[in-house]
């Protein structure tokens, strides 16, 4: 018990055509439960290879990845898209919601593939996009909302089915200074309510808001400080 | 995933591609709107030729004279005086399965009233021959045999000669003038419609055979007929009324070893059996022409389909990001794929319907719609999104959630 992320002896080999690229060169490391880190490091150092594995969106060549105890190496692609639904969050650089969509229903997309009722979908949805502080925007479509309230969008789905971990790659990314500020203390504000959060990204002062930093170098940790 | 959700999504992506939708769509609307209105057309004729084989009565044979090519061709046709009332009566008299025979001969003519004329058919019968047809007068009385022998100056009228010289009047005692004879209307016959080549039964006038033969026909031989026709017992009976009918005039007309007879017989039920058979053929083209732009219809269907998926590549990204299985993704797609082809379907059905209720009213032809080929045309829609849906909706469940991300 305890660690909610466990990560051993993790390798990612990339195969093109008679060339191999190996992106992730033995990671291991461990997540608590209510933990906030940042994974930062130089482009190309592996840190979204490595998001993809922890979001069960990729598969390791090599290693054992361990979520909430249990090794979903084994899994088939239905059991991880289980585990993608109900254990995780998804917050993206580019947003990703649903163009033409209305907010509310990006927001209960997880649960729809839940087979939650829709009256308890909307219910939810609703106090998701309210704990991210969008009530009144409910019903606009993504196309009508700036760049951090479509972020805003995005962590309510990712915090919807209330998920034992928030993965986060260069949530940020896309946003000014002022909005990634506002972005980032929700995060912390939702860490603050015990949610774990593991974030991406290459700013010194985004990773200051986190309670730990991981740095990767050529595929490997080569630093990793609590506060 | 509910299904519910599922036609939702699937009807919002057609929404958000309205005119493409639709375009998409056409090739089914074309195919199944064509199918319903083949069915429809062709049904129809299969009822009209139905009605017209009731009219001309049943199990007839008609005896003509003059021999068969043997291309099935009659030779001479009406130039030959071989057949004779007497081998009517003869017929009637000693081939026990035929129940009756009438010797008729045809002509046609100007048939005056006061100052109206009309050019028809003038038939030359016995008594036996309205029998045979089934064709009683509506008012009136028919033919008798007394009006026969005595060569009577009487006249049965069909009802397109009575609508063309008698303008309303009753026409029953009236006289009216055929070759400058005048005849004494003593019935009207009822209304028959088209008989299967497709001429107006109701224009001909009947006159008793005997005051034909003697009084309408400057032939040197008065006894001769143009045709006998004859009616078997049963349909059971057909063939072997048939073969007697053929050994009684080789006898009557001493037709021995391997001499050509100067008659031929035929059996009319037969003739329009394959008349029918041939419409049915025909309906039967006309559906596999249908069928054809249905597959058409189809291919746009699955190709645009596959645009879809890939133009959507990132949505399906997203939605398996967040928990979609294969399944799901499977059946969004296919779910679109059918809703277009049934939503086709469903107009396909309204304009054949339409379409066919038109040609009816323009061509006086009677169509039939059933809900059996209304079922089959929508079930069939369906069967055709499901077919050529899968494959790209398999494409889109088969994507890798990464991949599919990272597409732009
Ligand atoms: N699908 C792939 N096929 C081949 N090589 C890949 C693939 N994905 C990533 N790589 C390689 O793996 C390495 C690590 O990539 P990754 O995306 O993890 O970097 P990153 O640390 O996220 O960089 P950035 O900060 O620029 O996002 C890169 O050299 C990249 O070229
Ligand atoms: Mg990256």
């Amino acid at each position: 018990m305890g660690d909610v992320i466990s990560l051993s002896g993790i390798r990612r080999v990339f195969i093109m055509g008679d060339q191999q690229f190996e992106a992730l060169r033995g990671i291991s490391f461990g997540v608590t439960t209510g933990e906030f880190v940042a994974i930062m490091g130089a482009s190309g150092s592996g840190k979204s290879t490595c998001m993809n594995i922890l979001g069960c969106l990729d598969r390791p060549t090599a290693g054992q990845y361990l979520l909430d105890g249990i090794d979903v190496g084994g899994m088939d692609a239905d059991q991880l898209a289980a585990i993608r639904n109900r254990k995780l969050g998804f917050v993206f650089q580019g947003f990703n919601l649903l163009a033409r969509t209305p907010a509310v229903e990006n927001v209960e997309l997880p649960l729809v593939y839940a087979g939650l009722s829709s009256r308890k979908r909307r219910e939810m949805a609703l106090a998701a996009l309210e704990q991210v502080g969008l009530s009144g925007k409910e019903f606009n479509h993504s196309s009508q909302l700036s760049g951090g309230q479509q972020q805003r969008v995005a962590i309510a789905r990712a915090l919807v089915n209330s998920p034992a971990v928030i993965l986060a790659d260069e949530p940020t990314g896309n946003l000014d200074s002022a909005t990634t500020a506002e972005i980032m203390s929700l995060f912390t504000s939702l860490n603050k309510q015990g949610i774990t959060v593991i974030m991406v990204t290459h700013e010194q002062d985004v990773a200051a808001y986190a309670g730990r930093r991981i740095t990767f170098k050529d595929g490997q940790i080569i630093a990793d400080s609590r506060d | 995933m509910d299904f519910l959700q599922t036609l939702k999504i699937a009807l919002r992506a057609l929404r958000t591609n309205k005119m493409r939708s639709f375009l998409t769509m056409l090739g089914i609307i074309i195919g199944i709107a064509a199918v319903i209105a083949m069915m429809a057309v062709g049904s129809g004729a299969s009822y009209v030729i139905s009605q017209q084989i009731a009219s001309i009565g049943s199990n007839i044979i008609l005896v003509l004279p003059g021999s068969t090519t043997s291309g099935g061709l009659r030779m001479g046709s009406g130039g030959s005086q071989t057949l004779t009332s007497d081998d009517a009566r003869a017929i009637m008299a000693e081939c026990p399965s035929v129940l009756r025979a009438s010797g008729t001969t045809r002509t046609t003519s100007q048939v005056v009233y006061g100052n109206m004329n009309w050019s028809t058919v003038i038939m030359g019968a016995t008594p036996e021959l309205f029998d045979i047809r089934e064709w009683p007068v509506v008012s009136g009385r028919s033919i008798g045999q007394q009006d026969v022998d005595g060569a009577a100056k009487v006249c049965l009228l069909g009802q397109t000669v009575v609508d063309n010289l008698f303008n309303g009047e009753d026409p029953i005692g009236k006289i009216v003038r055929i070759k400058k004879i005048p005849f004494t209307v003593v019935g009207v016959l009822e209304s028959k419609g088209q008989s299967p080549q497709g001429t107006d039964q109701d224009d001909s006038v009947f006159v008793p055979l005997r005051t034909a033969q003697v009084k309408l026909s400057r032939s040197p031989f008065p006894n001769s007929v143009g045709a006998i026709m004859v009616q078997a017992g049963s349909e059971a009976l057909l063939t072997k009324a048939e073969e007697e009918v053929n050994s009684l005039l080789k006898q009557r007309h001493r037709i021995t070893g391997g001499k050509e007879p100067d008659f031929t017989t035929r059996n009319l039920s037969e003739i329009l059996a394959v008349a029918e058979q041939s419409s049915k053929a025909m309906s039967l083209l006309l559906g596999a022409v249908a069928s054809i732009s249905l597959i058409v219809g189809g291919i746009g269907i699955m190709n645009i389909m596959l645009v879809s998926v890939t133009e959507r590549t990132r949505e399906i990204g997203i939605r398996m990001a967040i928990g979609a299985r294969t399944k799901d993704i499977l059946w969004q797609f296919l779910t679109e794929a059918v809703l277009l082809t049934m939503l086709g379907g469903i107009i396909g059905i309204i304009l054949g319907t339409a379409g066919a209720t038109v040609v009816s009213r323009i061509l006086e032809w009677p169509t039939l719609i059933s809900v059996q080929s209304i079922t089959v045309a929508f079930l069939f829609s369906g069967a055709v999104g499901i077919f050529f849906g899968f494959y790209p909706a398999r494409k889109a469940a088969g994507l890798n959630p990464i991949d599919a991300l990272r597409y732009e």
